[in-house]
């Protein structure tokens, strides 16, 4: 797994609530039995029009949005299908954290062992955040060049801070466990591995079910 | 005397195999259920590092995702599809692991065969590469889904890495009316704490509506526990369960099951256990429950207006509800009752055992389904499909102008060709009415099984109670 230490880009707004995986990653692109080709199917329902055709309404088709790495959600981000898929399409487009005021169990695990960071931040920060995207919509383009990056973030991991451009600072959760294996890019079957005495010695206990190891 | 425990909590507690300092607990997998499509890359994972599957007996392996229902054959799907299948064929021959083969005669929705099957039993963790994986939480299991590294993990340890969720009591006050069903509990629930309502927690369903339930319907409640957000959905076992399990293929025999219901029975939360949460809902006055959005929470009773956004207080949800109603195409304020339907589809690990397909071939016996609706019916197992034939329910559906299906997971996910054309309304007893589900540009109402019956017959949304 790719490490995660600091990461300062713009952001991408796709502020609906309750953003759910089949939204994320529709269910066609789910018969790959690899990781290839999942950026074509990002958000592909918004992206591509019924005839196929490119969205342009839609953020992640719009220039100004390219190599941009934080995606900003609306509530609830990832909730529905357990699709690991969702979390892959997303870092295939090069998006390495998610900001919402909430995300779904699964989505979450599944993103934290990507190494995709999900950033929950309170409803004021988000709506600065939101209202930063709406400001940068709103001003002339010459601004954005002149001045190097008037609307970018900068998330700090080890500190689980969130800067924003005015230098405010917004603190985010994360496990101890999940932060350690993110900064240092530690994967979870390496460390589960390192168990297997115990596991063994589990298996053989009586608190083992049903009664110690028994083939089912 | 110990601390009174959860359910939740005996489970939890006697799967820990490690926990070290602030750290998640390492948590042992007593059953782990594979299909086809969260599973390839796991394995591969698994090939690279040249490690083996830990317990393969402990794994067991079915194809519903993307396999066609209308024959048992794998021509005309799709290529990747194909491929799909085929890898996982590879894999279990691979790696030890017992496959229920396209063809096998006890094949079906991984969430249908392994109860079954008996291979869900109480006190169990179950895990799978699927959300609906809830619905085994029925048996008084601790069952949830996780994602394609969490089944590689499992394949190569059988154990996950997880912290510990918090517990909500979910408690179903009253007697449920006439044609009101599990169904309708759980989209009222759903309806009542939204579809972020339960992050975080794990559900207890209590009370004396679910004791009335049996093992089929406790499956359809617990099983879209994940619709309200919650990381799994229990019942503690009693008689119903035991007397469910007990003649199970893969259940324990003789003096094994003596010693296992002794067990089971001691599993129960006790008196006074603590819980962080607690939701109360009195299913007395409810009502058939349908959905007017692309949520599960967006539902309301039957008999109810679709509400109106400009009534919304909160912006966000507000907005929510307008892109909702503008995608389904209807009107705030209007009654969903009587919205001309296209499709009615009732299968899906929800609503495809035999309780659902008896409850709709009861409605539809000896009547036409409406001009013009196209009604499909796919069973959640080989097992169930060949019940169902036996008690003549197939005859039911198929002369009213129904199609009767071989078992899969089929327009639930749409991934087999079964799907929507852009525009269509569909009654589904299915679980996810989310944008396209269904189809690219399909709407989808879930409802019950009785409900999505009453439906097809009229070729509109109809209340079961007023067939
Ligand atoms: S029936 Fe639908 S929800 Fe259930 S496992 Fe299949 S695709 Fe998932």
């Amino acid at each position: 797994m790719q490490p995660f230490t600091s990461l300062t880009s713009a952001l991408i707004p796709v502020p609906y609530n309750d953003i759910d995986t089949d939204q994320i990653i529709p269910a066609r692109y789910l018969k790959v039995t690899d990781k290839n080709g999942l950026a074509e199917g990002l958000f592909a329902r918004w992206r591509y029009r019924a005839d196929g055709s490119l969205n342009e309404d839609f953020p992640l088709n719009q220039p100004r949005y390219h190599n941009r790495q934080i995606l900003l959600a609306g509530d609830n981000f990832g909730c529905g299908s357990s699709r690991e898929h969702a979390p892959w399409a997303l870092m295939a487009w090069n998006i390495r954290a998610v900001i919402s005021t909430s995300f779904a169990d699964i989505f979450r695990n599944n993103a934290l062992k990507n190494g995709l960071l999900p950033v929950q931040v309170d409803k004021q920060t988000h709506s600065k955040l939101l209202a930063l995207t709406e400001e940068e919509l709103s001003s002339p383009q010459s601004f954005a060049e002149a001045s190097a990056m008037p609307w970018s973030v900068t998330i700090d991991l080890a500190n689980q801070t969130l800067i924003l451009p005015d230098s405010t600072k917004a603190f985010f959760p994360i496990e101890s466990f999940h932060k350690t294996c993110l900064l240092k890019g530690i994967d979870s079957l390496g460390y589960i591995l390192e168990f297997s005495g115990q596991i063994e010695s589990y298996e053989w206990s009586d608190r083992a079910y049903p009664f110690g190891v028994k083939k089912l | 005397m110990s601390k009174p425990k959860t359910l939740f909590e005996k489970i939890w507690d006697s799967h820990i195999v490690a926990q070290e300092p602030d750290s998640p607990a390492i948590l042992y997998i007593d059953l782990h259920l594979i299909h086809e499509v969260t599973s390839p890359q796991a394995f591969e994972g698994l090939r690279q590092r040249g490690l083996k599957v830990r317990r393969p007996d402990r794994s067991i392996a079915t194809m519903d995702h993307s396999i066609p229902t209308q024959s048992l054959s794998l021509e005309g799907l799709d290529e990747l599809g194909a491929k799909q299948l085929q890898k996982l064929r590879q894999n279990c021959a691979e790696f030890g692991i017992k496959l229920y083969d396209l063809n096998d005669p006890q094949r079906g929705i991984v969430h249908v065969i392994g109860p079954e099957l008996g291979y869900t039993q109480p006190g169990m963790t179950i895990v799978c590469g699927d959300s609906h994986t809830a619905t085994h939480g029925a048996f008084g299991a601790l069952a949830f889904g996780v994602g394609t590294s969490e089944v590689e993990l499992v394949l190569a340890s059988q154990c996950l890495i997880q912290y510990r969720p918090k517990t909500c009591q979910v408690v179903f006050d009253g007697k449920l009316p006439k044609r009101v069903t599990a169904k309708d509990m759980i989209l009222a629930l759903i309806a009542q704490v939204g579809v972020g309502g339960g992050t975080g927690y794990v559900f207890e369903y209590c009370g004396d509506a679910v004791r009335e339930l049996n093992m089929e319907e406790r499956m359809t409640l617990c099983n879209m526990s994940i619709e309200a957000g919650a990381r799994a959905g229990m019942v503690a076992p009693d008689d119903t369960t035991f007397a469910y399990l007990a003649d199970k293929p893969f259940a324990p025999k003789g003096h094994e099951w003596d010693r296992m219901l002794e067990y089971w029975r001691s599993l129960p939360s006790d008196e006074g256990a603590h819980y962080d949460k607690k939701i109360v809902v009195d299913v007395s006055q409810l009502e058939p429950m349908v959905t007017y959005g692309t949520n599960p929470g967006m539902g309301i009773p039957i008999s109810q207006p679709i509400p109106d956004p400009a009534l919304e207080r909160d912006p966000d949800r507000r907005t929510a509800m307008e892109k909702a109603l503008n995608y389904m195409g209807f009107q705030p304020n209007r009654p969903l009752l009587g919205q001309a339907v296209d499709v009615v589809f009732i299968g899906s690990c929800t609503n495809s055992r035999m309780t659902d397909l008896r409850q709709a071939a009861s409605l539809i016996k000896g009547r036409k389904i409406a001009n013009g609706v196209r009604l499909i019916v796919v069973p959640g197992s080989e097992s169930v499909r060949r019940q169902a034939e036996a008690e003549g329910l197939d005859k039911v559906f198929k002369e009213a102008g129904g199609e009767w299906r071989f078992s899969g997971c089929s327009m639930c996910i749409a991934m087999n060709g079964d799907q929507l054309k852009p525009g269509q309304v569909a009654v589904s007893t299915s679980n996810r009415n989310f944008e396209g589900r269904q189809g690219d540009g399909g709407r989808t109402i879930l409802a019950s099984p009785l409900t999505a019956a009453a439906s097809a017959i009229t070729g509109q949304v109809t209340d079961p109670r007023s067939i």
